[in-house]
């Protein structure tokens, strides 16, 4: 029997409730208004009272109104159809909702339920499986989407009867398993799962030993993440974060991506839902959409939902995981959920911690971080979810309580520096300030030096040594002016000009220079490189300027070239003409 | 607001606060509006039989007996066609002495458009201002504030931008507007002959500040309304922001809600979000655009308000005083329109999107060469060149008392590369340069 209570106050889109029954931690409840039902969930409870968060409006709502508890968490829906799927934070599917208005109360099915499936099993009669074991699949497009034993199964299960390979739907039975009692447990193509849980079922979570593509330069040459790693992407308004993470999402070198947009613009959405449809995926060929799912909760839809939706989308990718994929989630912004968490704190009348956040938001975003990884599955197959969000910090102030829980928990960070944003030097993530733990991981290394160059990570941090001088330097000749410095300074200062424009600086509107594969950054980087350990010869600071102003314009149009293409050697025979002749 | 049958009537106040009454009622709904001694107030919380009434107009001189009716619904708007020319108060009732407006109820702040269902804005809005058409070109279905310091003449712009643009309806959201900004929209209004398709909700300043909350909601109900009930182009002018923040500011306050960043209400992005998403292009062709004014102090951009307005909108137009001309110019380098891409070289000329890159960057040149000046270096020929072209840069193409057509802005921009540099100079594309190339 399901709990009920009735509303005794309301304060925005917390509500208190009294409850007849049973109640637990964020259970989910339906709050009846006029035979519209709102969403909530409780987040605290005293004595009788349970307080809710709704996720819609509490306009109209008066005390009294009658709520429903449903027994169990958020939770979501999991199965074939999920991929190229619009929702909103909760799931609900917004393709097939009514009117160009979002109504209140009106809850779409996150899946199809009359879609035909071809199902072929893979597991036998007989056969003792686990939870996530995979039972058999169905061709979710391109993709094969395991059916596995729900992740809520918690013991060993028989197969009692598997279906014959054929046409399902997804709530038909695919198989019976019975349970060590001895009872049978019906298995669809369907499960749910609390969001707020993170799904287990595999056998361990290795440190990352590989990294993931992304095709921008300054994170995989100089900070490369690692499959099933974290990072985030803090920037001021106007520094091209969303450009960046789009860039991510159409070339990064994962099977299934999750874009969250969480409290962002509504039209910068709608590019992913007008581009991705027509943009070809640089891997496989195939169109953008068909890798992609979209969690759309904008900054003007209920805040409740803001935060789940994070959730919701985690709790997706970590279900793709299990079937042995290459994940990628990418959130924008986490920030937005953080004042999602700040206003309930808030309405609670809970005590502040930091600009106004609860205490234990370092906690809950480390908790959400540490969802991401890499996981050995029992089959001996591995799956990874890598996870990159972004920050959108105060005033460009990084020293805030978002970003800095954040560096606590994500292992990459790429700082978006206003200053070169405003010069136009994009992607303007610093060089500098930016990091990758993973290039001192053993693994990381070795796993760089045989894929790459077996003197990759070393070639890496020449490269940022020579940044960080040329910094240094530039600081020099501005104070003390152009004939005031030795002609050497203004060589290192143009070394890492020239690293800033051919390898950092990116177009990311070009259709070559926008995607550039590993190995050619690895020839790029190695071709920079000894550029800058030619020794030149100057008699003026002007000469120097002019020389390395030729020297990038050259190799400028190398990055815009077909990579070894008749152009591409063309320019890269007028460098080694210079360089030899320089000697 | 008028009165209606069946209302319930309570005259037993239990607590007063400077903004807040709380009384004892029953069957009173969320959002719900009443008056307290005649004044508007809104419910804002309800514990048990305990009800919160936020008083607009502020609590002085309410007695404990004063007399409290409720109506039983949120704050709302009649729509119909006779909105259009007329000027309204927060409350939405004539301020113009015109009868009052007959038409469907519709409460204000309604639900947001489903994002799937969004189309792409791409509809070129020509104002005639060449530091926004030709720099930071405006899209229907986009919202966009100038950030501007109070001296500046925002509100003149804006409204100059308005009668220029090619819309259906302009809604002007006046909060804390002074009496003289007031009558000056309103006479610009007149005198331009466009008053049949203006509507005006104004708070001005010497009316209570709490009172502007309503205002946004207002104007977007209105713009709803013709929008997608009528399919018109709908250009919403909202001045001035950073008074409706302190309004939100002054109630939270009063609301003992905990402030965050520089005392503004932790929620004050949502808040923001709610008025500026409802900027949208609809299928079926209407359009709500959002021209607003967030006031900075002294340039500030970091304060809150203007920080977070920045994370909402669609880039920012930055006004400011060109000391070298003596012109209110739209600096070109921190202004910003994010949804330029798609329609320059599109439905502009194609030599757009390079002569906007080109003008703008021997602008930077140019600045440059003044830090140069001032620091003591000597100046080259090239760094002169670029100073003097500078100036004609501001005058004729930056500054706000600018209006031609944005293909004459083009060939202006091409004479001034022809007077000043060198075909190399400017680094634009050969086919363009054989094309349109102004030799002095």
């Amino acid at each position: 029997m399901k709990s009920t209570g009735i509303v005794t106050g309301i304060i925005a889109n917390l509500v208190t409730v009294e409850v007849k029954g049973h109640v637990s931690q964020n259970e989910i409840c339906h709050i009846d208004l006029d035979g519209t039902k709102l969403m909530a969930e409780v987040i605290k409870v005293s004595g009788k009272n349970a307080f809710v968060q709704v996720y819609e409006s509490t306009r109209g709502l008066k005390k009294g109104n009658t709520v429903e508890f449903e027994g169990h968490m958020l939770e979501v829906m999991l199965g074939p159809g999920l991929l190229s799927s619009s929702y909103d934070g909760l799931q609900n599917n917004l393709e097939t909702m009514e009117g160009v208005f979002l109504k209140r109360g009106e809850y779409t099915s996150p899946l199809d339920h009359d879609k035909i499936w071809n199902f072929t099993p893979s597991a036998k009669v007989g056969d003792k499986v686990y939870a996530s074991d995979w039972l058999g699949e169905v061709k979710e497009g391109w993709l094969p989407h395991k059916i596995m034993v729900p992740f809520s199964f918690r013991e060993e299960y028989t197969v009692k009867t598997i279906a014959a390979e054929g046409e399902y739907k997804i709530d038909d039975t695919i198989a019976v398993l019975t349970d060590q009692s001895g009872e049978d447990h019906i298995v669809t193509m369907v499960q749910k799962w609390p969001v707020k849980v993170a799904i287990g079922g595999y056998i361990e979570k290795p440190r990352p030993y590989r990294i993931m593509e992304t095709g921008v330069r300054c994170m995989d040459t100089l900070n490369p993440i690692a499959e099933g790693g974290t990072g985030f992407i803090p920037g001021p308004f106007g520094c091209g974060k969303t450009v960046l993470q789009h860039a991510i999402a159409q070339q990064g070198d994962a099977e299934v991506i999750v874009m969250a947009a969480c409290g962002e613009r509504a039209n910068e959405v709608v590019e992913i839902f007008t581009e991705f449809p027509e943009l070809i995926d640089p891997h496989t060929g195939r169109k953008l959409m068909e890798r992609t799912t979209i969690i759309c909760n904008t900054s003007n839809m209920p805040v409740a939902a803001r935060e789940a939706s994070v959730y919701t989308a985690m709790t997706i990718c970590e279900y793709y995981r299990a079937m042995g994929m290459k994940v990628l989630l990418l959130a924008d912004s986490t920030s937005r959920w953080a004042q999602a968490l700040r206003e309930m704190s808030n309405r609670m009348e809970e005590l502040p911690g930091a600009d106004a956040f609860p205490v234990d938001l370092s906690a809950i975003i480390s908790n959400f971080y540490a969802r991401a990884g890499i996981t050995r599955l029992r089959n001996g197959k591995t799956g990874s979810v890598t996870f990159i969000g972004t920050v959108s910090p105060a005033g460009g102030n990084l020293k805030e309580p978002v970003t800095e829980s954040t560096k606590k928990a994500a292992r990459c960070f790429y700082g978006l520096a206003q200053a070169r944003a405003d010069k136009k030097r994009y992607p303007a993530v610093d060089p500098i300030d930016s990091y990758s733990k993973y290039l001192e991981y053993p693994e990381i290394i070795s796993y760089l030096e045989e894929r790459v160059d077996k003197d990759w990570v070393n070639k890496v941090n020449k490269a940022k040594n020579i940044i960080r001088r040329g910094k240094e330097v530039a600081e020099q000749i501005n104070i003390l002016g152009d004939d005031g410095v030795p002609i050497s300074y203004h060589e290192q200062y143009w070394k890492s000009e020239l690293i800033d424009f051919i390898i950092l600086q990116q177009d990311a509107f070009d259709p070559i220079d926008s995607v550039t594969p590993m190995e050619r950054q690895e020839f790029m980087l190695t071709l920079v490189l000894q550029v800058c350990d030619t020794q030149f010869h100057f008699e003026t600071f002007e000469d120097c300027n002019k020389h390395y102003k030729e020297l990038i314009n050259i190799m400028k149009q190398m990055n815009y070239s077909e990579y070894k293409g008749e152009q591409f050697n063309k320019y890269l025979g007028q460098l080694t003409k210079i360089l030899g002749n320089d000697k | 607001m008028t009165s209606k049958a069946f209302q319930r009537i309570y005259t037993q106040l239990e607590a007063i606060t400077k903004a807040t009454i709380s009384l004892k009622a029953q069957g009173v709904s969320n959002d719900e509006l009443a008056t307290v001694a005649g004044r508007l107030a809104q419910v804002v919380k309800i514990k048990g039989d305990l009800v919160t009434l936020q008083v607009f107009s502020g609590t002085e001189g309410i007695p404990t007996d004063a007399e409290v009716i409720f109506f039983g619904e949120p704050p709302a708007l009649n729509v119909s066609d006779d909105l259009a020319g007329r000027f309204f108060n927060a409350y939405g009732d004539p301020i113009d002495n015109g009868p009052a407006v007959e038409g469907e109820r519709r409460y204000i702040g309604g639900p947001s458009v489903n994002p799937y269902k969004r189309k792409q804005p791409s509809q070129l809005i020509p104002t005639g201002i060449a530091g926004i058409d030709l720099n930071n070109t405006l899209v229907s279905g986009q919202k966009i504030p100038f950030f501007a310091d109070p001296d500046q003449p925002y509100n003149q712009v804006m409204a100059q931008v308005a009668l220029r643009a090619d819309v259906d309806k302009i809604i002007l959201g006046g909060m804390g507007l002074s009496n003289d900004d007031y009558l000056y929209f309103k006479q610009e209004f007149e005198s331009a002959g466009a008053l049949n398709k203006i509507i005006s909700f104004v708070n001005t300043t010497d009316q209570p500040p709490v009172e502007r909350l309503l205002i946004p909601d207002m104007a977007l109900t209105a713009a709803e309304y013709f929008a997608v009930d009528k399919n018109e182009k709908v250009l919403v002018l909202l001045t001035d922001m950073t008074l409706y923040a302190d309004a939100l500011c002054i109630v939270s306050n009063r609301m003992d809600q905990i402030p965050s960043k520089d005392s503004m209400p932790g929620s004050l992005y949502s808040d923001l979000a709610k008025i500026y998403e409802k900027a949208v292009q609809l299928p079926d062709g209407g359009s709500i655009t959002i021209i607003a004014v967030t006031t900075l102090n002294d340039g500030d951009i970091t304060h809150a308000i203007p920080d977070n307005t920045g994370y909402i909108t669609e880039g920012q137009l930055f006004l400011r005083q060109d000391t070298d001309t003596g012109k209110v110019i739209i600096d070109p380098f921190r202004s910003l329109s994010r949804l330029k891409q798609l329609v320059i070289g599109k439905q502009t000329r194609e030599d757009h999107n390079q002569v906007m890159n080109t003008a703008v960057r021997l602008y930077a040149d140019a600045a440059n060469a003044k830090t140069k000046l001032e620091n003591g270096f000597d100046l080259s020929d090239y760094d002169l060149r670029c100073l003097d072209y500078a100036k004609e840069y501001s005058t004729r193409l930056l500054a706000i008392d600018v209006n031609i057509s944005i293909n004459e802005m083009l060939d202006t921009a091409w004479e001034l590369f022809g007077k000043y540099f060198s075909k190399a100079e400017t680094g634009i594309k050969d086919a363009l340069i054989e094309k349109y190339w102004k030799a002095n």
